[in-house]
């Protein structure tokens, strides 16, 4: 979803240290993301229990202003990785839905031409780098990115998400050592959802917050409430404001819930009813509705519009995917080998 | 020609290629000021400095996976491991990335690394130090599995494996590293997946790698004293494997034996013999035999180490056997 409203890209070019006021139409582009991840992550849902969508489907539905927030604070060539739960980055990034969709139906059209599935979503001209399958895996993967930033003197910076799950990792804890050590421009964000597949934190991690682990590396550290949108980009600028002007990393622990199971095939035998839909209640997308309103920013009938267009733009993208081939067996032999160029002579021969 | 010894040669192909290229950096336990555990690395970081030669900390996985993230946004790494055991540490960021994420992108990333390290046993470093895993990473599709016998190809195979846009595996052994022979100077490129044919023969062909490689060498001067005259085959890279050279020499001695220091299931000599029998059957006199370690843990102690491995004398057995 690129951003139509010239202020909005202003805003994500900024690299002064102070989080700037947004612009009404930035708030209003924040609120419609949220909206269009909603949207599509139902739809996505949809697809799945109607057999259209095969393998592991994670949703993302409550953990909306995560990737929203963070991403809106970071410039359009920073990069993005994170784990199988991935869909709202690539979207946040500004990925094409429909491709994204197609990716799920397992369709040429897909966003990894249909060999990456709902967990490995990639799109690297928009500077997402996945979408991955092994907890924590991604993580040295992410600090690497940081680490060719630095020693290309790019002054970009990398966002790296990971579940709470993921925090008991060795990948994780050796990957942040590496990112202290060498002060990389990381930002690490766990997006604490309470529950790693269906045990909970407090069955599985000792110390809390989280964000005590940073603090062995001597590295800084931040809590933020990933059900309020302007939290999240706050507390997201300043880990990224440190990232870029003193090439160090932040541990984030963004405090979020998800509604829906882990995956698409997950019981629900580990919470209660009761406590999903109190924690509904404090809906990301709701509460900034809510704000919007009393900012006087929007009204509820054009909230309802920009709801009612996300809607439609989901339905088009699941008929898009729909509608798309499926791929030519022959193309299960690409994508292996770059080609090469600087011995051309090697041509690996994979039949 | 210079005559070098297997460690130099894979350095002078390090100082080449990170003098040709500065997106090529090295990265590893011990690489820099301590100028390498078996200083392939000696001299490097006096000559590129500390952004380029990288000392790690004992973390495979992090630098592991790090030099695969640097890799995918366009730095051509050199990740070393103290040995190719080390890397069942890692075996995870190997495999699921470094192979993977290309064809789980749809071709959109591009993994231009190299992992190098030590690997064998004889040694008596014990069981999880003496490990030969080239057939675990060959069994994984999109890796290359490169393993050099001697000097020229050491520097040769290193210096394409730096220049491929690709992941390849890079087994060094550790028995070679004081091998001293003939290295061309300068630019030298060995093709990657062309075997070489180090020793013609009629009676009947071995195929070996690395180590092995040498033990075939020694045991084909020992069976011409008795009047056997054995080809051995070096296949320097196990994967892709170069079949072509092993199919002319097979259909010229009718005879095959593959000597591999591999535990015995499901090694990359299981694959060679599996294609001979597949297309050269009529060409065949005798079955195909195969040696390799014997199936147990590497012991510490060094009569047990080389009874384990499949030594000189067990290949010209072997041999007769196959001639009987």
């Amino acid at each position: 979803m690129p951003a139509a409203d010239p202020a909005v890209k202003n805003a994500k070019t900024n690299t002064s240290s102070r989080l700037p006021e947004l612009q009404p139409a930035q708030k209003i582009e924040l609120f419609r993301q949220m909206v269009q991840i909603r949207h599509f992550e139902e739809k996505a849902k949809q697809g799945f229990l109607s057999g259209k969508i095969k393998g592991f489907c994670h949703l993302y539905n409550g953990q909306e202003a995560v990737a929203v927030g963070s991403i809106s604070v970071l410039n359009e060539d920073d990069a993005v990785i994170t784990a199988y739960r991935d869909h709202a980055h690539a979207l946040a990034r500004g990925s094409d839905a429909n491709a994204c969709m197609a990716e799920l139906f397992g369709k040429i059209t897909g966003c990894s031409r249909g060999k990456g599935g709902s967990m490995h979503f990639f799109d690297v001209k928009k500077h997402f780098y996945g979408g991955h399958g092994i907890v924590g895996g991604q993580i040295p993967l992410g600090t690497g990115l940081a680490y060719a930033q630095k020693y290309l003197g790019t002054n970009r910076v990398t966002l790296a998400y990971m579940g709470d799950g993921a925090i008991n990792q060795g990948a994780v804890h050796e990957a942040m050592n590496l990112a202290a050590l060498w002060k990389l421009p990381i930002i690490y964000i766990i997006e604490n959802n309470e529950y790693s597949m269906g045990t909970s934190i407090a069955r599985s991690s000792a110390g809390d917050p989280l964000t005590k682990r940073a603090g062995a590396f001597d590295m800084a550290a931040i809590q933020a409430n990933g059900m309020d949108i302007d939290d999240v980009r706050a507390k997201t600028f300043e880990a990224v404001s440190l990232a870029r002007t003193e090439s160090q990393p932040t541990l984030m622990e963004i405090k979020t819930y998800r509604y829906l199971g882990h995956s698409m095939s997950d019981p629900g035998t580990y919470r209660s009813k009761d406590e999903i839909e109190t924690r509904r209640k404090n809906d990301p997308i709701e509460i900034y509705k809510a704000r919007l309103l009393e900012q006087k920013i929007a009204t509820e009938e054009s909230l309802n519009a920009i709801d009612e267009e996300a809607l439609a733009q989901a339905q088009a993208a699941y008929d898009f995917a729909e509608a798309s081939p499926e791929p030519e067996l022959e193309t299960v032999y690409e994508d292996i080998w770059t080609p090469e160029d600087q011995i051309p002579e090697f041509q690996p021969n994979h039949r | 020609m210079p005559i070098l010894t297997y460690r130099e040669a894979l350095n002078e192909a390090l100082s080449e290629e990170m003098e040709r290229d500065d997106r090529v950096m090295l990265m590893g336990e011990e690489v820099a000021e301590y100028d390498g555990a078996y200083k392939v690395s000696k001299g490097l970081l006096k000559k590129f400095g500390p952004k380029r030669i990288i000392d790690t900390p004992i973390s495979e996985t992090g630098f592991t996976g790090l030099a695969i993230g640097a890799a995918m946004y366009g730095l051509r790494p050199v990740v070393e491991y103290m040995t190719w055991s080390f890397s069942l540490v890692c075996y995870d960021q190997i495999v699921n990335n470094a192979a993977q994420v290309r064809y789980m992108s749809g071709g959109q990333l591009s993994v231009p690394i190299v992992f190098r390290g030590s690997s064998g046993g004889g040694l008596q470093v014990g069981a999880t130090h003496s490990h030969t895993p080239e057939n675990w990473y060959a069994n994984v599709p999109a890796l290359t599995v490169i393993t050099p016998a001697f000097p020229d190809d050491a520097k040769g195979l290193l210096k394409s494996a730096i220049r491929s846009n690709n992941p390849v595996c890079f087994l060094e052994n550790e028995k070679l590293y004081g091998y001293k022979d003939e290295v061309p100077e300068g630019e030298h490129l060995t093709e990657i997946g062309k075997a070489k044919v180090r020793r013609e023969g009629s009676d009947l062909t071995i195929v070996s790698n690395s180590g092995s490689t040498h033990r075939a060498l020694n045991a084909a001067k020992i069976l011409e004293a008795e009047g056997i005259s054995v080809e051995v085959i070096d296949l320097r890279t196990i994967k892709p494997l170069d079949f072509a050279t092993i199919a002319a020499s097979v259909v010229k001695t009718n005879r095959l034996l593959i000597v591999e220091e591999n535990k015995p299931f499901a090694g990359w000599g299981a694959q060679v013999a599996y294609q001979v029998q597949r297309e050269l059957f009529d060409d065949l006199d005798a079955p195909v035999h195969r040696l390799t370690s014997l199936d147990v843990p590497q012991p510490y102690n060094g009569r047990l180490e080389q009874y384990v491995l499949p030594n000189e004398e067990r290949v010209v057995a072997a041999v007769k056997e196959v001639l009987a």
